[in-house]
């Protein structure tokens, strides 16, 4: 018979030891999945990390990736800190996409700064707003915010589709139903040869890191995270907490959807969020919800994405298998997570004794 | 071996992880006989019971039942052995009258006589005095009533070894004499009862024999007769320590608090406190004593503003503060303490450090959007030297501490912002008795300081000895205010059962 018993808590040494273990696991499992699918695992690997940093070009494209995972996982890291499962990410990042866009479509005779700033408020309250509406029928009606961020992706998802098909399709795209490209300036400029969303990032991240371990209001999202009664207790107004943490939160997703729209697709698209919304969750959640190292897992991240894009084109393998590979790592970084609060014994079973005599 | 051994334990151990629950524990039970666990909270007894009853199972060492080596991979083997146990948390299904909790999961058959069974529990009634109604539904049952259906379960099921977890912490003095009577029928039926108690005076009244476990490890077992009180709390604490608690006698005092007809319903729409009245001055000590769910942490709450009331006024210092929030009433300036019954799940948040757990209070008043906490970290410094906290450091987890280094944190936060009353929900629960006496010791000083004191307490004798005056609770209602140093406990414990009212 398995027995589990619960741990106690590990050293911060002895928790990296289990990740680390975990990883290498993952390495090995997705290696023997390559080898079954015919590629030599090694040359796959060595080609992923080729693909994602070999180059000045491959590492620009990496953190191009990189930029709105960590900006996301940002806005999932103060809602998180709360308990509050925001899996809307998604969602906020495509009206946070579409309020920058209306701005870039509508005000293009700004000059670029103010415009860009423009659009960078408006996505921010775009963001804002879609994450304001689980948090309000949260704290009002107690419903469930995982089920309603998650529902509320698809809504987005179809409101830019209509929006696609419908009232801001491009009149000269001669039929196809797409939205009219940004304007020049309505685009983010480069520096060292990536968008500057990547300053904004860091910016963002130092912002962050400060408000929740220095502010009082990061401080009451944390005690609310902790326990509702707590807070209470002590006086804090739970509502507002929770409203303006989700504020923050959607706010900042928002933030990520304007840097897509106007560095990357410089237009608005449903593909704008790319799945950085769930990915996101995933990043904050092994960064331990420590704003600093959202930079290191995002960044790891982004290494696996672009390293998957590139053996897909290099070696012929299917977009699946890249899927798989990161399937794996985090079935086991996540699954290690077990193991840290939990170890596994094999016990004897035995007789009961007395019993065969009755 | 002895014939007349009903069960034996040999070199038992257990670990929760580092925790050594129960370490190389020795004991045994006569049939006959009834047998006292006697520890402080912690000690192991709970532990070492539940692997009688099988559901833990030991990591090391023997269990031995009439004789036989056993070992246990569910509870139901232990049934079938005759060990029953009444756990301190009841396992009744309330919409069911006693006859069905009874035959519920029982014999086999699919066909149930309810007329021979019941004829059956009428029959283990009468033998041993247990009165019980075979058609009343289980919500409708005192706690009394519900023990005694318990015991009544596990007799049916043809129990002879009877373990009994804290039988009485939730009983009136009246409702543990009838319990005791039970336990000395089910003895001169020769059957063996293991009370797990923390009360001397207990173990003192009814036990032939007494094991005393301290910290996991089984200390010595004694004939009752040939030990004493004295003797057995060096024991059970491991060191001789003074029993008394240190009264402070105060002069000159004022109300400071008045609650005026409140009625409060709960979140569960119960009616938790009907038409309550009292006033609490300074410098006193008002014991608050009633059965666990009598309406106590909805006075507490309903007093730090946490809960909601339908009627009534509660008057501090001269200005009505019911329906204010605990935000304003913290900016009111109102300088009051709540030591919540829950301190991990309300007073503190428990992954936080201790400078973090002492800034909950303080940062409300703090300008700007910045947290401060250099002035906090003096406080937290001072509040772990005055208190005497053990910690290795105060940016250590609270969590993490021990049950009596947790409450002195929380206390040493609550009386640091001076206040003028301190409402405290059962302060020594889960401490043990070396911490209860600080705990005690403080509250007094406090007293002394002018302060008053609710304090809601569990141990009749520890509220007549530290309190000026007790109200007694029963079912919501104030049933009577008295003098302690009038009263008697068995005055109190037919106030607590609502039996008669105090004019």
């Amino acid at each position: 018979m398995l027995k589990i018993i619960k741990r106690d808590d590990l050293s911060k040494r002895q928790i990296l030891k289990v990740r680390i273990t975990a990883i290498v696991l993952a390495i090995v499992f997705s290696g023997l999945f390559i080898a079954i699918l015919g590629y030599n695992p090694f040359k796959v690997f060595y080609n992923m990390f080729l693909g994602a940093i070999g180059t000045k070009i491959r590492i620009e494209q990496t953190l191009t990736i990189a930029i709105p995972l960590v900006i996301t996982s940002l806005g999932i890291l103060v809602a998180f800190k709360m308990k509050f499962w925001n899996i809307g990410g998604e969602g906020q990042i495509l009206m946070g996409g579409f309020a920058a866009s209306y701005a870039a479509l509508n005000f293009d005779f700004l000059p670029k700064p103010i415009l860009l700033l423009t659009m960078g408020i408006f996505a921010i309250v775009g963001g804002g707003v879609w994450a304001f509406i689980p948090a309000f029928f949260k704290i009002r009606f107690g419903t469930n915010e995982t089920i309603f961020t998650l529902m509320m992706n698809y809504i987005a998802i179809k409101w830019i589709t209509y929006l696609q098909f419908g009232p801001w399709r491009d009149p000269n795209a001669m039929g196809f139903p797409k939205i009219p490209m940004f304007t020049s300036n309505a685009i983010l400029p480069k520096l060292l040869g990536v968008h500057i969303g990547w300053i904004v990032a860091l910016i963002m991240t130092a912002l962050i890191y400060v408000f929740m371990n220095h502010t009082k209001k990061g401080y009451e999202i944390a005690v609310v995270g902790e326990s509702i009664d707590t807070a209470k207790y002590a006086g804090m107004n739970i509502k507002v907490v929770v409203v303006f943490a989700m504020i923050v939160s959607g706010g900042l997703c928002g933030l990520a959807g304007m840097i897509q729209a106007s560095g990357v697709e410089r237009t608005l698209a449903v593909s704008l969020s790319g799945g950085y919304g769930f990915t996101a969750i995933i990043t904050t959640w092994l960064s331990g919800l420590s704003a600093p190292l959202v930079l290191l897992t995002s960044f790891a991240f982004a290494i696996m994405i672009q390293g998957g894009n590139f053996i897909q084109t290099a070696l012929q393998i299917p977009q699946s298998a890249a899927d798989m590979i990161q399937g794996m790592i985090l079935f086991f970084v996540l699954g290690s997570e077990f193991f840290i609060q939990y170890k596994v014994q094999i016990n004897k079973r035995s007789q009961v004794a007395g019993d065969r005599n009755e | 071996m002895q014939a007349d051994i009903a069960v034996e334990m040999r070199n038992i151990s257990k670990n929760f992880g580092s925790i050594k629950a129960n370490e190389n524990m020795n004991f045994n039970v006569r049939y006959g006989e009834v047998h006292a666990l006697l520890g402080e909270n912690g000690a192991g007894k709970s532990t070492l019971m539940n692997m009688l009853s099988g559901i833990y199972s030991p990591d090391s060492g023997s269990i031995f039942v009439h004789g036989k080596e056993v070992r246990f991979m569910s509870p139901k083997e232990p049934i079938q052995m005759g060990i029953g146990m009444i756990h301190q948390h009841f396992k009744l299904i309330d919409i069911y009258t006693a006859l069905e909790n009874i035959i519920l999961g029982e014999k086999g058959s699919f066909f149930i006589n309810k007329q021979e069974i019941s004829k059956e529990i009428k029959g283990i009634s009468d033998q041993f005095g247990l009165g019980i109604q075979q058609n009343k539904k289980v919500y409708d049952m005192s706690v009394g009533e519900k023990q005694t259906l318990e015991i009544i379960k596990v007799l049916f099921r043809g129990a002879k070894i009877l373990i009994l977890d804290e039988p009485t912490a939730v009983l009136t003095p009246q409702e543990i004499k009838k319990l005791f009577e039970i336990v000395n029928n089910m003895k001169a039926a020769g059957c063996a009862v293991i009370i797990i108690t923390h009360k001397l005076n207990e173990v003192m009244e009814i036990s032939d024999r007494v094991t005393v476990l301290r910290k996991g490890q089984s200390i010595m077992t004694y004939e009752t007769s040939q030990t004493t009180m004295k003797e057995l709390t060096e024991k059970m604490v491991g060191k001789s320590i003074d029993l008394s608690i240190k009264r402070a006698e105060t002069k000159g005092n004022v109300e400071i608090l008045k609650v005026d007809h409140l009625t409060v319903v709960n979140k569960e729409k119960i009616n938790a406190l009907k038409d309550v009245s009292f006033n609490l001055k300074s410098g006193e000590i008002l014991g608050v004593a009633g059965i666990a769910g009598s309406g106590q942490k909805e006075l507490c709450e309903t007093i730090a503003g946490l809960c909601t009331a339908q009627k009534g006024k509660i008057i501090f210092q001269g200005d009505n503060i019911l329906g204010k929030s605990p935000r304003a009433i913290i900016r009111l300036g109102i300088r009051m303490g709540f030591i919540p019954e829950d301190r991990l799940g309300m007073g503190l948040v428990a992954s936080m450090d201790i400078v973090h757990n002492i800034i909950l209070k303080d940062y409300q008043g703090q300008k700007g959007i910045f947290l401060k906490r250099k002035h906090i970290i003096k406080k937290a410094e001072n509040i772990v030297k005055r208190l005497d906290i053990n910690t290795p450091g105060i940016y250590h987890p609270v969590r993490k501490l021990s049950g009596g280094n947790i409450q002195k944190v929380l206390l040493g936060r609550e009386i640091d912002s001076n206040p003028k009353v301190l409402i405290t929900a059962y302060p020594v629960r889960g401490l043990d008795i070396g911490a209860s006496f600080k705990i005690y010791d403080l509250l007094n000083e406090q007293k002394r300081n002018g302060v008053g004191v609710l304090f809601i307490g569990e141990d009749l004798d520890i509220l007549i000895d530290l309190c000026d005056r007790i109200m007694v609770l029963c079912d919501g209602s104030v049933t009577g205010i008295v003098n302690t140093k009038e009263a008697s406990k068995e005055d109190i414990g037919l106030l607590m059962a609502g039996e008669y009212k105090v004019q």
